[in-house]
């Protein structure tokens, strides 16, 4: 005959109410990703050499690297931040970012132009171009 | 003799995360008969492989399924592997070995949550999957995602873990394997948890043999099998036997799933212990050529993966064989004669994953 009891739960949920919740307030507190964490890919564009290594390798061919309007163009929402461009670029220009791309209700189109100031890294507000 | 009725189950069930059908035919509550249907999710995910470099293909493999993927992915590197002839480097196989028992733990880890579920234990299921989260964190730490790791390729893997890491996660995983002993103590011994298990959907070892049944479901009915024997990744290096139970209910699966997160988390002890240092990839020349079939043990049971290739960079075909297709007729023996209110936690006890299952 197995062995029975009626009250195994009492203790772990004594202990759940008195202790602080296993959940964050996220927006008060925010998510500390680690290291490597793959949410977007952001590009250093003076260093580009625009080789095109990174569009072929991609996947899902969601990068465009054109050399003679020097551009480089990703559709984030066709990321799926395996790190192969960034694993392949030559020039170590790409980079594994830790911030997700931002939700939008259409599928945008980021791109970036060597000849333009120096640009930040992706991300929402400070895309220098985005089109739908 | 009583009326018989036919009552539908699924695909949308609150039970069910996966849309899977069942036709019940009832008399009075019991239920006589189970007519499964599946194939609401295709994907044609199998397809795929004609069209993606063979090694592309890996990051597809992967997305069969989002509780098994690291194995998917893995499975499939191992299949082509084979047909290549590569041998990738021993730190590789260990790497392979750690990031499969951490999925293990966190497959059956979900799935006791989803249990407990299942039978309306709100509070354990809340514990079961607060455990689960340190896994997943230890994945997104690891190789940087929770769901989908991207870390296999064709001849190693993409990442490193380094010594310093994987002692920190035996300590997190010695930490957690106290909290697991709390936890199953009320799966095990709780007079209200065992009401619904004890004695509920038996499969017999001889139908289990039968129906072709795999992975924990077959082993909670007493068949010593453990396709890690096979000796894939590093487990032909570290020691274990295969957990089994002889009473075949879905109490012994729930017991024989809670012993195998035991046993995965000594595996990942023993591989901390035992892996070596050195490079974790080998350059890949060449496309793959011929067939192999690789066959993987995944939480919930055997997988097996059919490549076969024409010495291209596409495959010819990919096939995946996944341990739910193989378990259904399992489950459809163990429905016969059960409780209508007992279908839903015996849809559960085979851990089912439609989606691998449909691909």
């Amino acid at each position: 005959m197995r062995h029975m009891s009626m009250i195994n739960f009492t203790k772990t949920a004594l202990k759940n109410f008195f202790s602080k919740p296993a959940t964050r307030p996220y927006p008060a507190v925010p998510r500390l990703y680690p290291e490597r964490t793959r949410g977007s890919i952001g590009i250093d564009i003076d260093a580009c050499i625009f080789c095109g290594i990174c569009s072929k390798k991609c996947p899902t061919g969601t990068i465009t690297v054109s050399r003679d309007t020097k551009t480089w163009q990703i559709r984030p929402f066709g990321c799926i931040q395996c790190g192969e461009c960034v694993s392949v670029c030559p020039k170590k220009c790409l980079t594994m970012q830790q911030n997700y791309t931002i939700p939008n209700a259409k599928k945008t189109e980021v791109s970036f132009t060597q000849a333009q100031k120096p640009t930040e890294p992706l991300s929402a507000e400070k895309n220098p171009e985005t089109k739908v | 003799m009583s009326t018989r009725s036919v009552v539908p189950f699924g695909p949308q069930h609150p039970v069910l995360p996966e849309p899977i059908h069942l036709d019940l035919v009832l008399e009075d509550e019991l239920v006589v008969e189970a007519i499964p249907s599946i194939g609401f999710i295709h994907r044609g995910l199998e397809k795929l492989v004609e069209k993606k470099d063979f090694g592309e293909f890996v990051y597809v493999a992967e997305r069969i399924c989002g509780i098994c993927s690291f194995m998917h992915g893995m499975g499939y590197c191992e299949a082509v592997e084979r047909t290549m002839k590569i041998e990738i480097p021993n730190r590789a196989k260990y790497l392979r070995t750690i990031w499969s028992e951490m999925s293990r733990i966190h497959s059956h880890l979900l799935w006791l949550g989803l249990l407990a579920d299942a039978f309306g234990f709100e509070s354990l299921f809340m514990e079961s999957w607060r455990m689960r989260e340190k896994i997943l964190d230890m994945f997104e730490y690891s190789t940087g995602g929770r769901v989908i790791f991207s870390v296999n390729k064709i001849g190693g893997q993409r990442k490193d873990m380094s010594n310093d890491m994987i002692m920190d996660f035996v300590g997190i995983l010695d930490g957690m394997e106290k909290e697991i002993k709390a936890l199953s103590n009320t799966f095990l011994l709780d007079y209200a948890v065992k009401s619904r298990l004890d004695g509920v959907g038996i499969l017999t070892k001889q139908q289990a043999h039968d129906l072709g049944a795999v992975g924990p479901f077959m082993r909670a009915s007493g068949i010593h099998l453990d396709t890690r024997n096979l000796g894939y990744g590093a487990y032909s290096e570290l020691s274990f036997e295969p957990i089994t139970s002889d009473v075949g209910d879905s109490y012994a699966r729930t017991d024989v799933r809670i012993r195998e997160i035991y046993q995965s988390i000594d595996l990942i002890r023993q591989a901390a212990q035992k892996i070596p240092d050195g490079e974790f990839a080998v350059p890949v020349k060449g496309f793959p050529s011929g067939e192999y079939m690789m066959r993987v043990e995944q939480p919930r049971g055997e997988a097996i993966y059919y490549v076969k290739a024409n010495g291209t960079k596409n495959l010819d075909r990919m096939r995946v064989r996944t341990p739910t297709f193989a378990n259904i007729p399992g489950l459809v023996e163990t429905l016969k004669g059960c409780q209508l209110a007992d279908v839903p936690i015996l849809i559960l006890t085979i851990d089912p994953c439609i989606s691998c299952t449909e691909r």
